[in-house]
């Protein structure tokens, strides 16, 4: 399963030529930079991640990373090197601490540095939820009138399915953070995604919780500019054209989605997918613009369905489109209701097949 | 900041050969002729390998009674454990097993050591690392492997695999996969037993990494201030995933991270030193409250099975351990000194095991992966109307069973 989607990403995200970036009016100078320049370096979302905070720590002498065992590579092997190359006052681990780690990070912010957390698996961070991720990250900048805030503060951390986790290293957490006004949320798709996203986050001056796609840490693959680049938060990219439905995603789910948007085309239903790329806060026009356009809406992410980020999209554009565009209900095709399951994973996830159905049963509605 | 002691203290590192040239002092006196073995009820006194330390309380004595056949149970106890960890390895590696996994093997001395001086109406709870405590609570190789393998013969029917074994007959509540997560859970637990007056504890497992955990600390202040009967045992085996302790820890003397809790440092590679101290944590637990237990132990295995536990320690350091402080090794030598057995029958033993262990597992891949529907069960106690959507969300939908 994990090589079937891996084949197809590296389709999408390699042959750039077709891709309608110009027609995006999203595109900033460095994006478009990014689509010029095919010659980077083939790397994995690892090792662009890697890159990435390479740079970071190269280029702001405040800047830090730290969390359970990262100055060792991290269990992913994020932080390989990083250590070596910096030295121990940048580059530590913590102890086991979810709570302390956040917190650290913020108070580290506040003190005017670029704070980079790793939490280990997305499904740790409740601990640090708590206390540390909403209240005091998100409301540090309003509940002081400005006086202070974290904004150099970002929450590294690899979420989702990754066919055998289990229950604790395996869900999508993002709609708990999307509740939380103040934070930003950003889940890239691929390497180059990830590379550019990342470093804007970190010298975003507003905290930033970013997802890391786990799955496709080493099975996405494709060419990573060398150099320091930054791709723009709160604008989503339109990643293949089409007339006849919009599909919105984000991170590995979209791989899965652009699966099925070819499996559709053979029936002759064109499917325009977007990444959102930036969950909070997100880019609705984008997302409008385009359900104007086509008149349907499917909405896919591994997280479950209900109170999932999928609700927030189906309920903004229907308030936005309700009488002009849209013509069918909403699809959203999620996880299920139910916990992260062990054995039974294949039939929670929002698969190729469910998405399929979806697209077919809302044109034909 | 952190950062001063990551540069000073890489002197404090690997100290962990320390209690073992003591290991042997058994009272020769003892020795008895290979005739004398089947007779199962003679008492033996063994000193425990080390002396205790203590933070706020009494020290146990290191003078330990035994059986022949309680030396016997514990070598093939222990074996067994190994055994089925050593498989469980395997399997994984062959992807029958899915999921994370956390190995036992060099620990098994502690989930031994506590079960010989406690009830199954005693509670134990603990993390992720979770197979050979539920086997010391009774639970079958049948269960694991069909549990490890995600079988409807598992503990948990297959719904929870590694980190979360449960067996309620016999007061084990798991099984938990958040680190440190448990140790409150332990301690409402023991609230609960106080309530019931039945002389009962429990007995909170968690390792040197979840130490650092604030809600540790949390549940320590309630249990201290409501005198509950919860024991905290730390299992210490020196490495929070890939981090030293001394890297994590400011104090990494964890018997005396309590403050106002009394604490006791033990042993873990001594089933015997465990066994002592259990015994007396529970007195202890029941006339005052909670006391916590640093069991000085090792794992032999990674964190999981995605860490090959060689990146951040010496291959020096871990067969060191194995030659010196082995828990399995002791009681070998243990039953030499005492002519219980010759060398041949232990190995039989082992043997034995390792059919038992094939058996279990062989056994294990006959039972059928739980029912499709299984996936929506569990979820909400029956009959109370909850629903559960498809993935249209419209037409599949089921009344959650």
């Amino acid at each position: 399963m994990g090589l079937r989607r891996f084949g197809r990403l590296v389709k999408w995200v390699g042959g750039n030529g077709r891709r309608p970036f110009s027609t995006s009016s999203s595109s900033s100078c460095d994006e478009m930079m990014v689509q010029q320049i095919a010659s980077g370096k083939s790397l994995n979302l690892y090792s662009a991640i890697n890159q990435a905070l390479h740079i970071a720590l190269e280029t702001d002498p405040r800047a830090y990373v730290f969390g359970e065992d990262v100055s060792f590579g991290g269990v992913f092997r994020c932080t390989t090197g990083l250590a070596d190359r910096f030295g121990k006052q940048r580059v530590f681990n913590t102890p086991l601490c979810e709570q302390g780690i956040v917190g650290f990070g913020i108070g580290l912010a506040a003190m005017g540095n670029q704070a980079v957390a790793e939490i280990q698996f997305a499904d740790y961070i409740f601990p640090a939820f708590d206390q540390a991720c909403i209240p005091s990250t998100a409301k540090f900048r309003y509940r002081s009138g400005n006086q202070f805030n974290c904004g150099g503060l970002t929450i590294r951390s690899p979420y989702g399915a990754v066919g055998h986790g289990g229950h604790y290293h395996s869900q999508s957490p993002e709609a708990f953070f999307c509740h939380a006004p103040g934070i930003k949320v950003v889940i890239p798709r691929s390497p180059r995604q990830a590379k550019g996203l990342l470093l804007s986050c970190i010298r975003d001056p507003n905290p930033v919780v970013f997802f890391e796609p786990k799955w496709l840490y080493r099975l996405s693959v494709e060419e990573v500019p060398e150099h320091d680049y930054m791709l723009p938060l709160s604008e989503a990219e339109i990643i293949r054209e089409g007339n006849d439905i919009t599909l919105v995603g984000w991170g590995a789910q979209l791989s899965i989605m652009e699966q099925a948007c070819k499996d559709a085309e053979k029936d002759g239903i064109s499917c325009e997918l977007i990444d959102l790329r930036t969950l909070l806060p997100w880019d609705k026009d984008t997302v409008e613009a385009s359900v104007r356009k086509t008149g349907r809406l499917l909405i896919s992410h591994e997280a479950p369905v209900t109170g999932g980020f999928g609700a927030e999209i189906s309920a903004s554009i229907v308030e936005r489109c309700f009488l002009r565009a849209s013509t069918t209900p909403v699809a959203r095709v999620c996880g299920l209701d139910t916990p992260f399951p062990l054995v039974f994973e294949p039939f929670y996830m929002p698969n190729k097949n469910k998405i399929l159905d979806a697209i077919k049963s809302t044109v034909n509605y | 900041m952190a950062l001063s002691r990551l540069a000073s203290s890489s002197s404090s590192g690997s100290n962990f050969l320390k209690p073992l040239s003591s290991a042997l002092s058994f009272t020769p006196s003892l020795r008895r002729p290979i005739s004398s073995a089947a007779d199962d009820s003679t008492t033996l006194t063994i000193e425990t390998s080390v002396p205790f330390t203590s933070h706020r309380c009494d020290v146990p004595s290191r003078t330990v009674d035994t059986t022949p056949k309680e030396l016997m149970t514990f070598f093939r106890d222990m074996a067994l454990m190994r055994r089925m960890e050593i498989a469980a390895d395997s399997l994984y590696k062959a992807k029958l097993i899915r999921g994370f996994c956390h190995l036992y093997d060099g620990q098994e001395a502690v989930a031994i050591g506590m079960e010989a001086a406690i009830t199954k109406k005693d509670c134990i709870i603990t993390a992720y690392r979770d197979h050979c405590t539920f086997l010391g609570r009774g639970g079958t190789l049948l269960q694991v492997f069909s549990e490890l393998m995600g079988r409807q013969g598992g503990c948990s029917k297959g719904k929870g695999g590694s980190m979360h074994f449960y067996k309620k007959d016999a007061g084990f509540y798991g099984g938990h996969g958040i680190v440190g997560a448990q140790v409150p859970l332990g301690c409402g637990l023991a609230f609960g037993q106080k309530y019931s007056k039945d002389e009962t504890v429990t007995f909170a497992l968690y390792g040197d990494g979840a130490a650092n955990q604030g809600q540790l600390f949390e549940a320590l202040n309630i249990s201290a201030l409501w005198d509950l009967p919860a024991i905290l045992v730390c299992e210490n085996n020196h490495y929070g995933m890939g981090t030293a302790e001394w890297r994590a820890a400011k104090s990494p003397s964890y018997y005396k991270r309590g403050d106002y809790v009394p604490g006791l440092k033990v042993d873990g590679m001594d089933v015997f030193a465990v066994k002592q101290a259990c015994k007396f944590a529970k007195e202890h637990a029941l006339k005052n409250g909670p006391i916590i237990l640093e069991m000085d132990t090792y794992r032999y295995h990674g964190h999981s099975m995605s860490d090959p536990g060689s990146t951040y320690r010496t291959r020096d350091e871990i067969s060191g351990v194995r030659q010196e402080r082995d828990p399995i090794e002791r009681i070998r030598k243990l039953i030499f000194a005492h002519d219980l057995a010759t060398e041949k029958e232990l190995k039989d033993i082992e043997k034995e095991v390792r059919k038992e262990v094939d058996e279990a597992i062989a056994k294990a891949k006959e039972s059928p992966m739980p029912e499709p529907s299984e996936l929506f069960t569990n979820i909400y106690v029956k009959g109370y109307g909850a629903e559960s959507f498809g993935a249209d969300r419209k037409e599949v939908r089921t009344v959650l069973p």
